[in-house]
């Protein structure tokens, strides 16, 4: 399989919190139209690392390139203005504005030129949100406002999208939803996908390749399926079986 | 005894006082129903809570109000005591105690549990709040002529200047600060130092330079708008109490500048004389010709509010009263009020007004969606201390005078109180409570039959803190969220679907 050109490069970060040390040289590559999923134990550095893509907290060494352009050391808007879109841990969606307030938010890059066109395709993809349009952001349900935070990443018109735990505390039919929203998106717009996930199992199924963090490390990468078949992967994140 | 109304008292408060008797009448023409007993507490329980809070109110009353330091004729210090007050407080405490205790909080319980009938919204709420800015903004413009008419020419100056300017200044300072506190959401706890920076630019520049009050009223604004850009860069990285903290010592620097540049200022002494307003107005000058034509030169000048043959008063034929000048204060403080009004509400359908509101609510969120957070609260600082400078600029030119104490820690908790009774973010809920609490304070001086009752002595605007702190409880107690606690969305899509196109064009300017 001919690797197509890298969009994101990740060449040996480090990050801290004050002198606590998260990242401890991360390295990996998420190609154009590629869906790659990183999983790993609690605290392993999943969540630092996303958030370090974007700026917040900045890398202390190492680099980062986005399309060609080192953005190590850009703003964190700045990133975002080059159409990398983040559905950050905890949804952070806004609480006291509705539902459509929440996907203006996301589309004002475009100053909303496309707002109408966009939200549309967000309610396709998310029929929920439609019936729930003037609804504030903070009394929507937990899967509701998972719904909400990737539709509002969506409105950016992303060409990577970031994904932190999509499917935390959803139903299961729910994370079947995004999933399989996730999967059409990559296939019929060339949506490149980074997603981290505790839902080892559906993860690697729905990743082209995937990276194991541990201890603020990468130890493995590979295809979603050799990282299915791998022992080690089994043992510490799938339990030997099916979830 | 039980009265009808007290026990249906909880399914009957959410509805309006015209609705009440039908219903009182409805209910009590059906037969077989029983108006439960009204609840009451433990008595031996609440005896006890009573007896503690007496004793708690006579160990911390004795050294407040049991005893009191004086001076005699010989100016030695003497203790006085005052044991009847002192026992009227402590009964007062443990009455009040047993009063909640025994009454109020079974019936509160009772109302909780009582199950509340589904009322999503009363119909009638939905038109108070659609007529009421309608309604109030028509008696606003009519309130000089209303007053005019009850009390007369000179009757209506206490009216017009004591109530309905004293107001609108905390509704146009209320509004102002809104944008910081309540869309932003950065809690600015020294507002008042930008009315200072309005208030003493025209103060300085009108005496000086001797220039018009509408030019200068634009040049106060910017000045402290400059102010707030300058509050503004060391605050970024701070939110919250420590925003809180850090702008109130800026509203304290202000001051005590304003109090120790004496050069400038003139310290506690204030600046005196300023130049009033005056009516705007054109007349043509001259004539000139311009490729064949003639063409009227305008010149603008200022009528002035005084008894001189130009003034106001000789040039309408009207008699002399300062009266006129109090009403043309009204309507411009209105006109002012009502710019900030507009101005924020388009803004927060604009990209900045709704950058801040996503601030307050998710400021990392709102920074990943592409949104420069810096130049987000620099221009809430900027824009919210333009309107507050506005406000200073027309505070000096009416009062005449300026001086620091007027600017002090004090009012900008008035301020800020006014946003959070009114409820964060709403602008008719700021204009509630300013008019409430200013319009409370200055009504306490027009109780003068209290004099009867306490003494000639008595001044009921020495209590104006304790009764507006009382009525902060109270209203915080009944109202959590303040006044308007609802927030309205700034887009409706689906119906209007113009609206989405409309804004992007606007958007880019
Ligand atoms: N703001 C912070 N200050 C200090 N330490 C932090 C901070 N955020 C994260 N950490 C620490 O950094 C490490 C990595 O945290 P991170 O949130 O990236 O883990 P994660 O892989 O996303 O875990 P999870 O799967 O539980 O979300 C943890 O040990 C955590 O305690
Ligand atoms: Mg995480």
């Amino acid at each position: 399989m001919s690797t197509p050109s890298t969009l994101l490069a990740v060449k040996g970060v480090t990050t801290f919190y004050g002198k606590i040390q998260a990242l401890r040289g991360v390295d990996l590559q998420v190609a154009e139209g590629e869906i790659v999923a990183l999983i790993g134990s609690n605290g392993a550095g999943k969540s630092t690392l996303m958030m370090t893509i974007c700026g917040n907290p900045r890398a202390r060494d190492g680099s980062i390139t986005y399309d060609g352009k080192e953005i190590t050391r850009l703003a964190t808007h700045e990133i975002a203005r080059m159409r990398v879109a983040q559905s950050p841990e905890g949804r952070r969606i806004f609480a006291r504005m509705t539902v459509l307030e929440n996907l203006q938010m996301g589309a004002s890059l475009d100053n909303l030129a496309h707002f109408a066109a966009d939200s549309e395709r967000v309610f396709a993809l998310f029929p929920r949100l439609k019936e729930r349009i003037h609804q504030r952001g903070g009394t929507l349900s937990g899967g509701e406002q998972q719904m909400l935070s990737i539709g509002r990443a969506l409105m950016a018109r992303p060409r990577l999208l970031l994904l932190d735990e999509p499917s935390l505390g959803l139903a299961p039919l729910i994370v079947r939803q995004i999933f399989d929203a996730i999967r059409t998106l990559n296939r019929e717009e060339k949506l490149t996908v980074f997603i981290v996930e505790q839902n080892a199992y559906h993860a690697l199924r729905l990743a082209h390749r995937g990276y194991v963090m541990v201890n603020g490390r990468i130890t493995m990468g590979g295809t979603g399926r050799e990282l299915l078949e791998k022992p080690e992967v089994r043992a510490a994140y799938l339990e030997g079986g099916r979830h | 005894m039980n009265s009808p109304s007290d026990s249906l008292a909880p399914t009957l408060d959410t509805q309006p006082e015209g609705e009440q008797l039908q219903n009182e009448e409805r209910i009590a023409a059906a037969p077989g129903e029983i108006a439960p007993p009204s609840p009451r507490g433990d008595l031996a329980w609440s005896a006890k809570e009573a007896l503690i809070a007496g004793v708690v109110a006579l160990g911390m009353f004795t050294p407040m109000i049991g005893l009191l330091t004086d001076q005699n004729i010989n100016n030695e210090v003497i203790l006085v005591t005052r044991w009847p007050l002192l026992a009227a407080v402590v009964i007062a405490c443990a009455a009040g105690r047993f009063a909640i205790a025994y009454f109020i909080r079974p019936y509160l319980a009772a109302k909780r549990a009582a199950p509340s009938r589904p009322v999503a919204r009363p119909a009638w709420r939905a038109t108070v709040s659609r007529w009421f800015p309608v309604v109030g903004t028509i008696l606003l413009v009519f309130f000089p002529a209303i007053v005019l008419y009850t009390s007369g020419i000179a009757g209506s100056i206490k009216w017009v200047d004591n109530f309905g300017v004293q107001i609108l200044i905390y509704v146009m300072l209320g509004w102002g600060l809104n944008v910081v506190v309540g869309l932003a959401g950065l809690l600015d706890l020294g507002y008042v130092a930008f009315y200072a920076v309005g208030a003493y630019a025209y103060a300085l520049l009108a005496t000086h330079l001797g220039l018009s009050f509408w030019l200068l009223l634009p040049l106060a604004g910017l000045l402290a708008a400059c102010w707030g850009v300058a509050l503004g860069f060391p605050v970024l990285r701070l939110r919250g109490d420590y925003l809180a903290i850090v702008t109130l010592a800026f509203g304290e620097i202000v001051h005590l500048v304003l109090l120790n540049w004496k050069e400038v200022t003139g310290g506690g002494a204030g600046i005196l004389s300023i130049p009033k307003i005056g009516l705007p107005a054109i007349h043509i000058e001259s004539y000139v010709s311009l490729f064949g034509m003639t063409l009227p030169k305008f010149a603008f000048f200022n009528i002035k509010f005084d008894a001189s043959p130009e003034g106001f008063a000789h040039l309408f034929g009207l008699p002399v009263s300062s009266a006129y000048y109090k009403i043309f204060l009204y309507y411009l403080i209105l006109i002012l009020a009502f710019i900030t009004a507009f101005a924020t509400a388009r803004m927060r359908k604009l990209p900045v007004g709704r950058a801040w509101e996503s601030m307050r609510e998710d400021e990392i969120a709102c920074r990943s969606l592409g949104i420069n957070t810096v130049t987000t609260k620099l221009t809430a600082f900027a824009i919210g201390a333009m309107f507050g400078g506005f406000a200073g600029s027309f505070f000096a030119a009416r009062q005449g005078s300026v001086f620091p104490d007027s600017f002090t820690f004090i009012e900008s908790v008035f301020i800020v109180a006014i946003v959070v009774l009114g409820g964060m973010g709403s602008m008719i809920g700021v204009a509630v409570a300013a008019t409430v609490m200013i319009g409370g304070v200055e009504l306490l001086r027009e109780l003068t039959f209290l004099k009867q009752i306490f003494g000639p002595d008595f001044n009921p605007t020495q209590y104006r803190m304790l009764i507006f702190g009382f009525a902060m409880v109270v209203i915080m107690l009944w109202r959590p969220r303040g006044f308007v606690q609802t927030r309205t969305p700034t887009v409706f899509l689906f119906k209007r679907k113009a609206i989405s196109a409309d804004m992007v064009q606007e958007g880019h300017g």
